[in-house]
């Protein structure tokens, strides 16, 4: 870039005889200015840790003013080894299904619905009305979302078995103490707090759709399962893409819920990558391993969106040669 | 990609054709009943934050409760320093919000109008930053923050979001400025005004509705962040309202009326915040996703 520069300048000065006005830089070069502090502030608190954290990875540390070791790919092949690792990975296939597939497929129902159906017979502000009520959860700061939930299904004083209780229940479950039932409520908790994302996205897209369609095929007779199906679908398939992708995202990387209702127990059933490298770089001090569990998670969420992104890509070219 | 201002579409009546049928009455009961099953634990709470202990155990928490009871909401409050944690929450949330914001423009204006060289790495670089796992950097920002002397200081966790966040707000933003006019840049030039002065003075007003979007957008994410403030706060005194509440959880003294209220207490500045933001904010959710 500064021999480009540079270049240009020795040009612009043998340029300086002509009475044209001298241009010392390229354009754009008078904006790097105003890029700098993000860029340096950037590579401080994204760049740096980053490569640290991989550095880490290849030591075997204990935090503090301990003493660093290297020890290679030592923490990448113990990860191999390590049940609880594969474990947490396992769960992160549930955590997509509560926060991706499920909150997706229920959202685009409800988000068609309300447009489509409701929003037509009842008028528009009673399907807002709903979809305010539906994305609710998802203005709670997380960690308030789980405290209430940890207390609903809590096993002694929990709303959910007092009720259980009245009604003649003897032995309510533990729901997030045993290890049978502590992963479906947790789903069942995420689902929750998801669910409002997908159906304000997809109706703000429905609203983007060209209403001569939906009335086209109406006058045709098609049904409104048809239409869902050969209208709404493809339509808001940029949209689909967007949810999928940033839910994914989401799913590889929660946090939260798990601190709160469950701590990755009982018996890590609902252990997750990023709880279990929290819990070697705080709780067990095994730093190197912790950084090694978060370059392995980093790893796969970049590969997940890059899928995720070029069979986008794909789609959208498939759809334009269509035309 | 740009955040165009989605129009909110003028309030459409039923129309004659479709008023017709009785089916719709089950949909619409069928949507209001999955309306209410989603507010079902919000409304247990509400219900049960206060009410006292024994009121409690005796009839249920679907009971309504017999009078009133503020111990619960006052032992949270007390316990927690609430009043502390708000400040520390409004403190840290509302910096990161207008340095976020800032610094976002800054960028986009550099990548957006300025069109600077290498710009597509530069965005995609910021894109994939927003997908990393917080874990990945947080041992060596931990660090960091200690040997600069700001270990358990509201600033580590100031000067992390502002990045974190702007890093999303580049992205969005660079987009919306490559599409601003040129026509208005030119006839600023024209009248001899700076690139500083064309920012302030031509770009800033013109995106100032995204702007306050992103602003809003950056408050309530970080007010509701985690896992980040969990590390770096270590002390009671420095915690943000999540952590606090979060932190009491197995204590003794939080039997149900006290969960509940406190709960609904740190919900409370959230839910006032979507309430006084909310046209602006489902106009922001849609933002990025739509062409």
């Amino acid at each position: 870039m500064t021999t480009q520069t540079l270049g240009k300048d020795a040009a612009a000065k043998q340029q300086a005889a002509t009475p044209r006005p001298k241009r010392k830089a390229p354009h754009w070069v008078a904006y790097l200015p105003y890029l700098l502090p993000g860029l340096a502030a950037f590579v401080l608190v994204i760049g740096i840790p980053l490569v640290t954290n991989i550095m880490y990875s290849f030591q075997k540390w204990k935090g503090g003013m301990a003493p660093h070791t290297w020890v290679g790919l030592d923490n990448y092949q113990a990860l191999l080894h390590d049940d609880a690792f594969w474990t947490s990975f396992r769960n992160s296939i549930s955590m997509i299904v509560a926060m991706v597939i499920v909150p997706t497929i229920i959202g685009l129902l409800l988000a068609s619905v309300l447009f489509d159906y409701l929003g037509k017979r009842f008028g528009s502000r009673t399907a807002s009305v709903l979809r305010a009520t539906y994305y609710l959860p998802q203005i709670l700061p997380v960690a308030v979302a789980g405290v209430l939930w940890n207390w609903i299904l809590n096993a002694q004083t929990g709303a959910v078995n007092e009720i259980l209780r009245s009604l003649g229940v003897d032995n309510p479950p533990n729901w997030l103490g045993s290890p049978d039932t502590a992963m479906p409520s947790v789903m069942l908790v995420l689902v929750w707090v998801q669910i409002g994302y997908p159906v304000v996205i997809f109706m703000s897209a429905l609203q983007r759709v060209d209403p001569e369609l939906y009335e086209a095929a109406e006058l045709d007779g098609a049904g409104w399962g048809r239409r869902f199906r050969a209208i709404t679908l493809p339509q808001i398939k940029p949209e689909t893409f967007v949810v999928v992708l940033t839910c994914t995202v989401a799913a590889l990387k929660v946090f939260g819920p798990i601190y709160v209702l469950t701590r990755g127990g009982p018996e890590g059933s609902t252990l997750v990558p990023s709880y279990y490298s929290y819990l070697n770089f705080f709780d067990k001090s095994k730093v190197g391993y912790g950084a090694a569990i978060a370059t392995v998670l980093t790893l796969v969420i970049v590969l997940v969106a890059v899928v995720i992104l070029v069979v986008q890509a794909r789609s959208e070219r498939k759809e334009a040669e269509g035309h | 990609m740009a955040v165009e201002t989605i129009k909110a579409p003028v309030a459409s009546r039923p129309d004659a054709r479709h008023r017709t049928g009785k089916a719709r009455w089950f949909v619409l009961a069928a949507a209001v009943l999955v309306g209410l099953l989603i507010l079902a634990p919000i409304l247990i709470m509400v219900l049960n934050a206060f009410k006292s202990p024994s009121d409690y155990s005796q009839n249920g928490p679907l009971s309504w409760p017999h009078g009133l009871y503020f111990d619960g909401l006052k032992a949270f409050w007390e316990r927690v320093n609430f009043p502390q944690k708000l400040w520390n929450s409004i403190f840290i949330s509302g910096v990161v919000a207008i340095f976020g914001t800032l610094l976002s423009l800054l960028n986009a204006y550099a990548i957006g109008i300025g069109k600077i060289k290498g710009r597509l790495w530069v965005v995609t670089l910021f894109l994939l930053a927003t997908m990393l796992p917080q874990e990945a950097l947080i041992y060596p920002l931990f660090t960091m923050a200690q040997n600069v002397g700001l270990g358990n200081s509201p600033w580590s966790v100031i000067i992390i979001f502002t990045v974190i966040q702007s890093a999303f707000g580049t992205y969005l933003l660079a987009s919306v400025l490559a599409t601003f006019p040129k026509a208005l840049l030119e006839a600023a030039a024209l009248d001899g005004a700076g690139r500083w002065t064309v920012l302030w003075k031509v770009v800033f007003p013109i995106v100032r509705p995204t702007l306050s979007v992103l602003m809003i957008f950056f408050f309530i994410w970080t007010w509701n962040e985690f896992f980040i403030p969990l590390v770096m706060l270590t002390t009671n005194d420095t915690q943000t309202i999540p952590i606090a509440l979060a932190s009491l959880q197995g204590d003794r003294m939080m039997d149900a009326p006290t969960t509940n209220a406190g709960a609904l207490i740190s919900l409370v500045p959230a839910l006032i915040f979507f309430l006084l933001f909310q046209r602006t904010l489902t106009r922001g959710v849609t933002a990025g996703s739509v062409k």
